[in-house]
């Protein structure tokens, strides 16, 4: 018999992969991703990929799956091939691609659309429980 | 003479924040939301004058890479430099840092269970430098000294609401015992709701983010009724920064607490964002 993780842990676990969160087995597939979006804190480094984006992606060994994520500049496929949004926003930023458009890119909206649909959570906001400054 | 907690400073810490800063957006109709909320905080603490901060962030791959990453970390470096993150925001100024009352804390800790990763060498990324260029623009210098605390909210698993709010409470009692007379401020960074990746980008969660307003300074027990994975699915999977927020509050001690100062606002970047000002009543 195989052993089980305990229940809580189990529960954990599903909920992870539901959502999904970067755990063990992400972290496991993405580690050669990662390395090279972490390796572009340096400018030099930033500079290399652009001017051969082959050659220095195979000097971190990427996946053939990551490898195709990046060349589509497909942020969903890079998430499932195990790269962390942290790290990837290091790729982003040589595109100079910012938050808004990951997330316009990822939900399938116009980068205005994404924009507009991040003001409409104001509308949420429980007003009434934010107390007034006094002696304001 | 003893050290004094004087009080706990929580904000958000969003790139693009040091991106206004940097491009003098401040005023402007997006922006000002969010910024008027820091000026009761620069007064107060023009007045408080805290010459060391105690501050709980995350690294965002600046400093720790997947290939070593500790559950919680603390800085007993003489000094903290900020470096290029790789976005285009401009490199900070340098931290003293305080490497005796570190080593204090990291004997406490570790008499008190906690088996945390001591850090001779610490990068702080802006999850620790936009938070006093916004309580201090434009200042020289920083005028005070910094001890970083690093938790990981970035490979799971995390460690847990309830173990986030422990280590602040033994990072109290540390400061308790500690024979200096400085003015120490507790700072905690990150959050509010939001989420970068993934299909749900753009998630916040404006009701969770004011229970955790309206109960951190009363009843922070409250907020570690949920798992860091709980926390993820109600904050959105970068929201689980309000575990800095949470061993933050611990390490200012059970006593009973003012709010000086509350601010928050939506959206900034994609972030439900907030400021927070605390003091012992």
């Amino acid at each position: 018999m195989v052993p089980q993780p305990a229940t809580a842990i189990t529960q954990e676990q599903s909920l992870r992969r539901a959502i999904p969160l970067f755990d063990g087995a992400l972290a496991t597939r993405g580690y050669e991703l990662n390395a090279m979006c972490f390796s572009f804190n340096e400018k030099a480094n930033r500079d290399a990929f652009l001017a051969d984006e082959d050659a220095y992606c195979a000097r971190f060994h990427l996946t053939p799956e990551q490898r195709k994520a990046v060349a589509e500049r497909n942020v969903l496929a890079m998430l499932d091939a195990g790269g962390n949004v942290y790290y990837l926003a290091k790729l982003a930023g040589i595109f100079g691609l910012g938050v808004q458009d990951l997330g316009a890119l990822q939900t399938g909206m116009s980068v205005d659309a994404f924009k507009a649909m991040l003001v409409t959570w104001a509308e949420k906001i429980p007003h009434a429980r934010i107390p007034q400054k006094e002696n304001a | 003479m003893m050290a004094k907690i004087i009080g706990g400073y929580f904000t958000s810490h969003v790139p693009g924040i040091g991106g206004a800063i940097m491009r003098g957006d401040q005023e402007t109709p997006y922006w000002k939301p969010f910024f008027a909320g820091f000026p009761p905080i620069r007064e107060w603490l023009a007045e408080a004058r805290p010459d060391v901060a105690v501050v709980f962030s995350n690294d965002h791959g600046l400093n720790f890479f997947l290939d070593k990453m500790p559950t919680f970390a603390v800085g007993a470096a003489p000094s903290y430099d900020n470096a290029d993150e790789g976005w285009g925001l401009p490199v900070y100024k340098s931290f003293e840092g305080h490497p005796a009352l570190s080593w204090h804390l990291i004997d406490s800790l570790v008499r008190d269970e906690f088996d945390i990763t001591t850090c001779q060498k610490m990068l702080v990324d802006h999850a620790v430098s936009i938070p006093f260029e916004l309580a201090y623009p434009g200042v020289e210098s920083w005028p005070l000294k910094l001890i970083p605390l690093a938790i990981n909210t970035v490979q799971y698993p995390l460690p847990s609401p309830k173990r986030c709010l422990a280590l602040g409470r033994a990072v109290h009692r540390a400061l308790q015992s500690w024979g200096g007379d400085e003015r120490i401020l507790i700072c905690g960074t990150g959050g509010l709701s939001h989420q970068l990746d993934g299909p749900r980008a753009g998630f916040m969660n404006p009701d969770y983010d004011m229970f955790c307003l309206d109960n951190l300074a009363a009843n922070p027990d409250a907020l570690t009724g949920h798992t860091a994975e709980q926390v993820a699915e109600l904050a959105g999977t970068q929201g689980v920064e309000i575990l800095n927020w949470i061993a933050a509050r611990g390490a200012m001690g059970d006593v009973p607490l003012a709010e000086v100062s509350r601010n928050y606002h939506i959206p900034i970047s994609n972030t439900a964002a907030a400021s927070l000002l605390l003091e012992p009543a």
